[in-house]
């Protein structure tokens, strides 16, 4: 019997980064890696950002050249999908009905935008973003003149509502919260990318829900809220979150909430099976808590959790969450999560126009920093929170204290 | 093509060939050499693709723009030589080149 490989199920960032890894820590045997995209891993950042633009080719959102896939050794199975795991059997099926036996097997599958649950979702003109083929269809609808409506006030909308003015349209984002990025940004943080974004002439509607999408011969043409108002759109871009890809785990009887639960070495309860990137719920080793995040940084993090596990090396250090992102000129760069801050304290960049926004616990600890075109407050922040330092807001606020000094914990 | 040597921190060398106008930083991916770990793919935005340049190297490298300078400033282990690979374009003039990493990226 020849020896059984490791399975990856999904081949996107995490994914194609589990595979990599494994070869660098020294896996010998055979790695399966079965995608249901018909594409090699890419880069899906670029898709609500430079590649929507124009400004990107699909070789550049490739993570790496196809004789990289030969030269490692790794088995790339394109357009399969994984339709059940046997865990008795250590086996994977696809939909072509084959199996395929592992000796450990990694899910790395992603996850789906969610749906909008109104009528007239399913009308021609209304799409998601997720994968490269959303991409193309929402850059051919984005001509010069178009109307874009975005629903919901995440990153990937105002990334996408930034590209869309780019290109020439006109653009409304309807949030059903009072801010935009209400989940995952503070007050200033939001408050300051919707005034940038009304300046650049987006129009966005705060505290408006979608009652239902209206159609004209089969295409959408407008969005009907609640509170009785019509908003006239040709394309809708439905950009309310992402649903973790568990329903293959649940089958097999893996525990999940709101997706895969993994520990630090992203194993989930079965030895054999580990879960990274955006399908899993993971421990945060800061905070102490626990979470779904979707990031590249996240994913490559997992990927090397569970290669260095497999291979029986040291698990990598933990690192700090952290997440960038592109409207305008705007380079917005947010590492840390801020639970429930006590304060949130303002420092402008020491070059360039720029801020940030640094979020303290009620004992000072540095939790969060939220950066604004201020790459070295970032960079600070980043190093604050991973060393839980304690840092007064008055002091952080203070220009004239360096940053360097507190980072080193001089100061 | 240029040949480009990445040099891991416990001194283990790889010498490859990188196609001109890539990047430093993608001959590294590329070839599965690790130690850079190029969390952003390039963008200038995480500082997780640092590598330290031989000195007599730097002048050819160019100089690194006001973005990296400022990451670069509070990488944890930068040094005079430090550059993030990502802003190294490839050319001819870099065939020779030879790049070390530092021990961890985060
Ligand atoms: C438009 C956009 C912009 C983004 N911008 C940023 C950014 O600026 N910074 C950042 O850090 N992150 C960003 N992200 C998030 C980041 O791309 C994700 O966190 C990352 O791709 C997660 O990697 P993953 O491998 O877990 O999931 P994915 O990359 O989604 O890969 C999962 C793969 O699994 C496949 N799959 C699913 N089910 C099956 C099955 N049953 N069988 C076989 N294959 C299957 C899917 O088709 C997919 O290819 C962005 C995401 C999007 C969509
Ligand atoms: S790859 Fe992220 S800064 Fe170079």
């Amino acid at each position: 019997m020849t020896e059984r490989p490791i399975v990856i199920a999904g081949a996107g960032h995490a994914g194609g980064a589990a595979a990599a890894f494994l070869r660098q820590y020294g896996w010998k045997g055979g790695i399966v890696l079965v995608g249901e995209e018909p594409i090699l891993p890419y880069q899906r950042p670029p898709l609500s950002k430079a590649w929507l633009k124009g400004e990107a080719t699909a070789e550049s959102l490739a993570l790496r050249p196809a004789r990289f896939y030969e030269q490692q050794k790794i088995e790339a199975r394109l357009g399969q999908r994984v339709v059940a795991i046997h865990r008795a059997e250590a086996e994977v099926e696809l939909a072509s009905g084959e199996r395929l036996p592992y000796h450990r097997l990694i899910l790395a599958l992603g996850a789906r935008a969610r749906a909008l649950p109104v009528p007239g979702a399913d009308l021609a003109g209304v799409l998601a973003l997720r994968s490269a083929a959303d991409a193309d269809a929402l850059k051919a609808a984005l001509t010069p003149g178009a109307h874009l409506a975005v629903i919901g006030g995440g990153y990937i909308g105002l990334e996408v509502a930034a590209s869309a003015r780019a290109l020439g349209c006109t653009v409304t984002v309807v949030e059903r919260e009072s801010r935009v990025l209400a989940r995952v940004a503070g007050e200033a943080l939001s408050a300051y990318l919707a005034e940038h974004h009304r300046a650049q002439g987006v129009e966005i509607l705060l505290g408006a829900e979608v009652e239902a999408l209206e159609g004209r011969a089969g295409r959408v043409a407008a969005l009907r809220l609640k509170d009785g108002r019509t908003l006239a759109c040709d394309t809708a871009l439905i950009g309310i979150g992402a649903v973790p890809e568990e329903a293959l785990a649940r089958a097999a009887g893996l525990a999940c909430a709101n997706g895969i639960l993994v520990d630090l070495a992203a194993r989930t309860e079965d030895p054999a099976i580990y879960a990274i990137g955006d399908c899993t719920h993971r421990p945060l080793p800061l905070s102490g808590r626990s979470m779904r995040l979707e990031s590249v940084p996240n994913a490559l993090e997992q990927a090397k959790q569970a290669a260095a596990d497999i291979c029986g090396r040291p698990p990598p250090v933990p690192e700090v969450p952290w997440f960038w992102s592109d409207q305008y000129a705007l380079r917005l760069q947010m590492a840390g999560i801020a639970f429930a801050p006590a304060q949130s304290v303002r420092r402008p960049a020491a070059e360039g126009e720029g801020f940030a926004v640094f979020h303290l616990a009620a004992d000072d600890t540095v939790l969060a920093v939220e950066a604004v075109n201020a790459p070295a407050e970032f960079m600070a922040g980043r190093l604050l929170v991973a060393k839980q330092r304690q840092v007064p807001a008055a002091v952080l606020a203070d220009p004239a204290r360096s940053l360097k000094e507190l980072a080193a914990g001089q100061a | 093509m240029p040949n480009i040597t990445y040099v891991e921190f416990d001194g283990t060398a790889h010498q490859v060939e990188v196609p001109v106008g890539h990047s430093v930083m993608q001959g590294a991916v590329e070839n599965n050499i690790p130690g850079i770990d190029a969390d952003c793919g390039g963008e200038c935005a995480c500082a997780t693709c640092h590598v330290y340049v031989e000195e007599s190297w730097l002048p050819q490298c160019g100089t690194p723009g006001e973005q990296e300078r400022s990451m670069l400033g509070f990488a944890a282990t930068a040094a005079p030589n430090s550059r993030l690979s990502c802003q190294i374009r490839v050319t001819e003039a870099l065939d020779g080149l030879v790049v070390r990493m530092p021990e961890a990226q985060h």
